[in-house]
């Protein structure tokens, strides 16, 4: 395969905890990817026109601070309006089990908890990618 | 040299004279009674360097501790951070926590107050009482301290770029209740430096930011003297990724940068000194945690006495809170955390902290609930009345590993800092990215080393379960964004609109021509400003700041 995943990982609202955005930009960096670091503060919008612009397979949203639920719903609703849907939408951060499986009925692809291997966030995208694309008849 | 026996009549006994020995017995379970000192003599071997590098508690360099009679006296002060939704939620889970025998308040605020936005601004949707207690303005304030007695109770308060407005607003919720400032005593975190390094909550750029810390400096030793105006935070630090000896270095860096201002300002170092406080974390690593606490206060008391010139013992004594490795807790296995919690908050105490928080098992998934904070304030109490730790003073110390490690640490720190103060000082070294280069090789090298399983993290990378226990966790009520948005819209229809606008006219004032911005927030703060209106004022007169995107 040679086309290469592009990924944005960003980090939306007032949170500043940015480690984990950061190790994971690397890792999927080393792992092939092209990746766009949004830095700190970016409202729904920023985000959803960068990830338009930049023509990325997958946004990967971090948020430590609670405000999860809102943020990714802002981002689907975003993505859906500007026929963006094909956009994969994942994340990470401070996420209690319960709010999961609403994410997941959100449109969110998956949900990475405190702990993730940072190769479970590669291969995943290597499998979740890939599908979209033959779905949509590019690859 | 220096005799135990002196200082056992003269530094020890002039402690015990300002705070006598708790009444608790100070006997092992064999009841044998420990001296409160043990030193080389009573093991009979020489430490030539003994005076020097480790020397007596209560006395320079304080490697030891900083008080003579340290916890055979007084316990270090419990001090559980709390905070979330509305100030009535937060007020009564203060006043539970003061009821279970905690010792200290310590208020975490929401991300836009931390971020000095109010809670109907737009950038707050979502955020408004999730991590923390959301203030906006007076009216919050009276509510969150409702029934607490000022003078009786110290708080701290986690709170940086906004610290100067919040500070007053608590000071006038003392002045409306009529305390006495004099008489008032806790801690603001104000710490902006570690903003910029770390933890990401700036407004303004650095050197304005600077300023306002500095305003602090010079107004609170004059007006609110037992208050400690900054707690040099290397907490944030180590979370954002940074080994201990980089939390140790660039927490006292930030230390000498804040000292170097206020001397460029024309203060008398001995009188903003002693109030100036710090702040580390406690991680895993037991022995590295306990000879970081020891390196700092001697790295402190050298620097300060010799490089900037204090005089007053009191300006060499590096007083501090810690906190456990939030960082540190994993989301698997979570009750796996109480055990971590013990071993981190155990190598405090033996390192001599001043203040522990200790962390509750489920923070990997939520904020702490009601039981699980208890837990984590019930670890302290059993390693303070039951372990027997607290018998005697630095009982590690003339361990041969941790007085090797103490030194290596304060050897590999200084060369940091000496590497910092090169670069042009902390404020320099920001804007050349230099800390968040380090932090992203740091963190990344360490979770590599997880990977890789050379460093093993139980329940995650190894002995891991297929059933993942639920635990209960605490959900944030979203009805606090309705609540906020109504008290907002009720202080703005019920204050006084020329007191506000001559209020917030006078900080303008003082911002654009470099005057003390203190006696100003208070101004404003009685008058019922908000938060968001006094930020505004300093947002368009010192502009704001944006950090490049590196990874």
């Amino acid at each position: 395969m040679d086309r290469r995943i592009r990924v944005l990982i960003a980090k939306p609202g007032l949170d500043g905890h940015d480690r984990g955005a950061k190790v994971v930009a690397r890792a999927l960096r080393d792992a092939g990817m092209e990746v766009i670091y949004t830095g700190l503060r970016q409202t729904p919008e920023m985000i959803v026109s960068a990830a338009i612009q930049e023509d990325v397979d997958a946004i990967g949203l971090s948020i430590l601070s609670g405000a999860h639920m809102h943020y990714f719903r802002e981002v689907k609703r975003l993505l859906d309006e500007q026929g963006a849907s094909d956009i994969l939408l994942f994340g990470g951060g401070i996420i209690p089990d319960e709010d999961v499986p609403r994410l997941k009925e959100l449109g969110v692809a998956a949900v990475f908890g405190p702990g993730t291997s940072t190769q479970d966030i590669v291969d995943f995208l290597r499998q979740a990618v890939p599908e979209r694309w033959r779905a949509q008849g590019l690859a | 040299m220096r005799k135990k026996h002196d200082w056992l009549r003269e530094t020890y006994q002039k402690s015990l004279e300002k705070m006598p020995e708790r009444p608790v017995a100070h006997r092992t379970l064999s009841d044998i009674a420990p001296e409160p000192l043990y030193t080389p003599e009573d093991i009979g071997v020489l430490d030539p360097e003994y005076e020097e590098k480790r020397g007596y508690p209560g006395e320079y360099p304080y490697t030891r501790g900083v008080y003579g009679s340290m916890y055979r006296s007084k316990l270090w002060t419990m001090r559980m951070f709390a905070g979330f939704g509305t100030a009535e939620q937060t007020n009564e889970r203060f006043k539970k926590l003061l009821k279970a025998g905690q010792t200290g308040l310590s208020v975490a605020f929401d991300l836009p107050t931390l971020m000095g936005y109010d809670s109907d601004h737009p950038l707050s949707k979502g955020e408004v009482g999730k991590c923390g207690v959301a203030v906006s303005s007076l009216a919050d304030m009276e509510i969150l301290f409702e029934g607490i007695n000022l003078e009786e109770v110290t708080t701290s308060m986690t709170i940086n770029s906004p610290a100067n407005a919040i500070w007053a607003m608590y000071l006038a919720v003392a002045k409306k209740k009529g305390y006495d400032w004099k008489k008032l005593g806790g801690t603001i975190q104000n710490d902006i430096l570690k903003e910029f390094i770390a933890q990401k909550e700036f407004i303004f750029p650095p050197e304005p930011s600077v300023k306002l810390v500095i305003d602090t400096f010079e107004w609170g030793p004059k007006n609110v003297p037992k208050w400690n105006f900054i707690s040099v935070s290397g907490y944030h630090i180590r979370e954002a990724g940074s080994t201990a000896v980089q939390e140790l270095a660039w927490t006292l860096a930030d230390g000498f940068e804040y000292v170097e201002a206020a001397l460029k300002r024309g203060l008398d170092i001995d009188e903003f000194a002693p109030r100036i406080s710090f702040f580390f974390d406690v991680h895993n690593d037991f022995f590295e945690e306990i000879a970081k606490f020891r390196a700092a206060r001697r790295i402190w008391a050298k620097e300060m006495r010799h490089r900037y010139g204090a005089k007053n013992p009191q300006s060499w004594m590096l007083r501090t809170h810690a906190q456990t490795a939030g960082v540190s807790l994993t989301a698997q296995q979570p009750l796996n955390n109480i055990a971590r919690v013990a071993i981190q908050a155990l190598a405090a105490v033996l390192g001599g902290t001043n203040s522990l928080h200790t962390d509750a098992y489920d923070e990997a998934l939520a904020l702490p609930t009601e039981e699980s904070a208890t837990i984590a304030l019930r670890t302290q109490q059993i390693i303070a009345y039951e372990s027997g730790v607290t018998h005697t003073i630095d009982p590690l110390a003339g361990s041969y590993y941790v007085e090797w490690l103490t030194d290596e640490m304060e050897r590999q720190a200084m060369a940091i800092i000496e590497e910092i103060r090169r670069m042009g000082g902390v404020v320099r070294a920001i804007e050349e990215g230099y800390f968040l280069r380090e932090l992203a090789e740091a963190s990344y090298r360490y979770q590599q080393e997880v990977e890789r399983k050379e460093r093993i993290i139980v329940g995650v990378n190894a002995f891991t379960d297929e059933i993942p226990l639920k635990v209960p966790i605490q959900l944030v009520d979203p009805e606090v964004e309705r609540v906020q948005a109504e008290r907002l819209a009720r202080v703005r229809r019920e204050r006084d609109p020329k007191r506000v606008e001559e209020a917030l006219a006078g900080l303008r004032r003082a911002a654009v021509e470099g005057q003390n911005t203190m006696p100003h927030f208070v101004e404003c703060a009685l008058a019922y400003c908000t938060l968001g209106e006094m930020m505004d004022v300093l947002r368009e007169v010192y502009g704001t700041y944006q950090e490049p995107a590196y990874v």
